[in-house]
């Protein structure tokens, strides 16, 4: 056990272990959950929710719902890397899922009612969730409203004004929105063959391929990028960044802006393959942003740990379909991603336990001098942080 | 306009006991953005005492173990945000939001667990409160007044003399303003937070109850509380985490949002034809509006949302 020190002190990996204790107690408490409401068909319906589409027997209708999970974590991933941008500057974008919706509303209208081709409406849908992000982000900078209240406020605010908008192309008798590929096949995205890879799924499009590659560029932007690296300073210390000489208001405005652009962008990914249409009688709002927070988290504020936790998210979210209805709900699968959120604001801790178990050691091991205080701050100790201040 | 009335101020109890709870969680130095989570489970636990309540119960002792047990349910459910934030010094946004995600699908999941295992065909999230929620309505010719504007008041009243007229509240504030000065004249922060915190989840659900038996009729448990939570954080910024200023935050906000359930009510408002949707938006841009208005200087309680550590000076 002590030769592995290093690695237990190596930052990515106790991220990715913080994050596997994470998943591990999230379902282990949701089982405790289950057992409580009904203890006979508990361990039947966790299986179910960890299998999601291995739950068929077949080869081809396997890949078939691994298809359409990986549709709906198309999504997702935008959503995540919509709040972990934000977050990196120190902004919490929970207005992700109003950006959603107002994506939505925008590609799905642009395409049944002015019969636009899927670029167009795609782009749309990123200006509209731009559009409400910018707000946001105008107050947070101008007015010091803070953006978690503001973002709340436009999600609902979005929600209403698409029902409102949308009602104008739903179908006359019921509440949802005419289907695309009947209203207007060519807004659907095009599929370039993935669609065979997956049974036949004619629902996987080339927006999976084109939520990894943004993930990428994320990626690249904030830890290669000289504006990246301005943003996250912002983030760290607005202040500091400030003296820099870094325009701390105009980089709070543009992350929001980023951030509702990739929100905005997710919506049109789900919508625009057709897989679903809107409810114009929604009276929540969707919760794809709110899960994004959840992968987010889970992926360590990654961009390519959230490819990895939005499809685990909604590889469980898809997988509470398939619990037994008349025992539990398929809510269950939403109470253990957020008991995950609320499992990943222990992370910090998690890593301070860690540093401090690894410091002790290399303390006794290496150090003959007076051992320093740890400081349990944001950094984790090091063996000169002990004294500030 | 006796019904405008009416849900404004079953609307502004709502919002000024939630905002109070906000407000005493803030002044003790944590932001508590999980109170839309702790209405919803102490809405839960309310409802679920009246579903169990034997009929024929009086009203009085509805009313008392309603209450007592939506107030227990939040602060039972508050605990969970105090030693994550307090304790282990998470991040506050975080378990706030986490907390108001897993208040409603916890809620839900109960509920239909609930239901389904009365009636196996009942897959609603709604709990049947029909006749004990008529033990909290007197009617005055009319106006069908309501206990929980009483309880609105009164609370409105101890929270203020509290903050201000007691060594505790005194206490309290100082450690939401300058934690390490609190602490050297041997305050003990860690405890002050808990209180605060635990206050809030006490008025939070309550707050939630008051909104699920009187603010709307049939509650679905998997809307939530319709941001009812933050609205009430907005009524506190706005009222500049004062109680007396929050109490009129709180009427002007709940007047809002009572236009959108008896607008049709009123004949020039029914006759511009505006879809409903507008009315349900309504209170929600007139807070940013406010917001935008209100935040710059702004009175927050200076080392809010930054953990405790003893260990900084």
């Amino acid at each position: 056990m002590k030769s592995k020190t290093p690695l237990l002190k190596r930052d990515g990996f106790q991220s990715l272990l913080s994050s596997l204790i994470c998943v591990i107690l999230g379902v282990f408490l949701g089982y405790i959950v289950l057992l409580l409401i009904n203890p006979e068909g508990a361990w039947k319906a966790i299986v179910a929710v960890l299998k999601n589409f291995f739950f068929y027997p077949s080869g081809p209708a396997r890949m078939k719902y691994f298809g359409s999970t990986l549709v709906k974590t198309a999504p997702l991933v935008m959503c995540s890397l919509s709040i972990l941008f934000a977050y990196k500057v120190g902004l919490f974008n929970i207005g992700a899922a109003g950006q959603y919706v107002a994506g939505a509303g925008a590609c799905l209208y642009a395409a049944l009612a002015w019969h636009w081709g899927w670029l167009p409406c795609l782009l749309l849908a990123i200006a509209a969730g731009m559009l409400l992000g910018g707000i946001s982000g105008l107050l947070k900078a101008y007015c010091n409203v803070n953006e978690v209240i503001s973002g709340i406020m436009l999600n609902w605010i979005g929600l209403y004004l698409v029902n409102i908008i949308l009602t104008n192309v739903k179908e006359p008798t019921s509440p949802y929105t005419i289907k695309i590929a009947a209203g207007n096949p060519k807004a659907i995205m095009p599929s370039a063959g993935l669609d065979k890879l997956f049974g036949n799924n004619q629902y996987v499009t080339i927006g999976i391929p084109l939520a990894i590659i943004i993930a990428v560029c994320i990626y690249v932007i904030l830890e290669r990028t000289q504006f990246g690296y301005e943003l996250r300073a912002t983030g760290n210390n607005k202040n500091a960044a400030k003296y820099a000489g870094m325009r701390e208001k105009r980089n709070i405005i543009v992350t929001l802006l980023i951030g509702g652009g990739l929100a905005g962008m997710g919506a049109a990914l789900l919508y625009l393959t057709g897989i679903e249409e809107w409810s114009c009688s929604q009276s929540s709002v969707p919760g794809m942003g709110f899960n994004g927070i959840a992968a987010a988290f889970l992926g360590c504020l990654n961009p390519i740990g959230s490819l990895l936790s939005s499809f685990f998210i909604q590889h469980i979210t898809n997988g509470g379909g398939y619990v037994d209805k008349t025992l539990y709900s398929s809510q269950i699968s939403d109470l253990i991603s957020s008991i995950i959120i609320y499992l990943c604001g222990f992370v910090l801790f998690f890593k301070t336990f860690m540093n401090s178990r690894g410091q002790k050691r290399e303390d006794t091991r290496f150090a003959p001098e007076p051992k320093e205080p740890d400081k349990p701050a944001s950094d984790g100790a090091t063996p000169e942080g002990g004294d500030a201040k | 306009m006796i019904l405008l009335l009416q849900y404004t101020l079953i609307f502004a109890s709502v919002l000024s006991l939630v905002a109070l709870g906000g407000c005493i969680s803030e002044h003790s130095g944590v932001i508590n953005l999980g109170l839309e989570g702790i209405m919803v489970i102490g809405a839960l636990g309310g409802a679920l005492m009246m579903k169990y309540m034997p009929q024929g119960t009086s009203s009085f002792v509805v009313i008392v173990l309603t209450i007592l047990v939506a107030i227990l349910a939040g602060v039972i459910y508050s605990s969970l945000l105090a030693i994550s934030c307090i304790n282990f010094k998470a991040d506050q946004t975080i378990v706030g939001t986490a907390l108001n995600m897993m208040g409603v699908a916890a809620a839900t999941v109960i509920v239909k667990a609930i239901n389904s295992a009365e009636n196996p065909d009942n897959v609603s999230s709604e709990i049947q409160y029909i006749w004990q929620k008529k033990a909290f309505l007197v009617n005055l010719g009319g106006f069908e007044f309501n206990w929980f504007m009483l309880i609105a008041v009164i609370a409105l009243i101890g929270v203020a003399v509290m903050l201000y007229k007691t060594r505790f509240g005194l206490r309290l504030m100082a450690c939401g303003e300058h934690p390490q000065a609190a602490d050297s004249v041997g305050i003990n922060v860690y405890k002050m937070r808990w209180a605060g915190v635990l206050i809030s989840g006490a008025l939070g659900g309550l707050g939630g109850l008051v909104y699920i038996t009187a603010g709307v009729s049939q509650w679905k448990f998997e809307n939530g509380v319709a941001g009812f939570g933050f609205l009430a954080l907005a009524v506190m910024i706005f009222g500049q985490w004062k109680p007396k200023h929050i109490a009129w935050a709180a009427l002007l906000f709940g007047m809002f949002r009572a236009l959108s359930n008896v607008y049709s009510g009123f004949d020039f408002l029914a006759a511009m034809n505006i879809p409903s949707g507008v009315y349900n938006m309504l209170p929600y841009i007139i807070s940013l509006i406010v917001l935008a208005f209100t935040s710059g200087k702004s009175r927050a309680p200076k080392a809010e949302g930054i953990p405790y550590d003893k260990g900084s000076r």
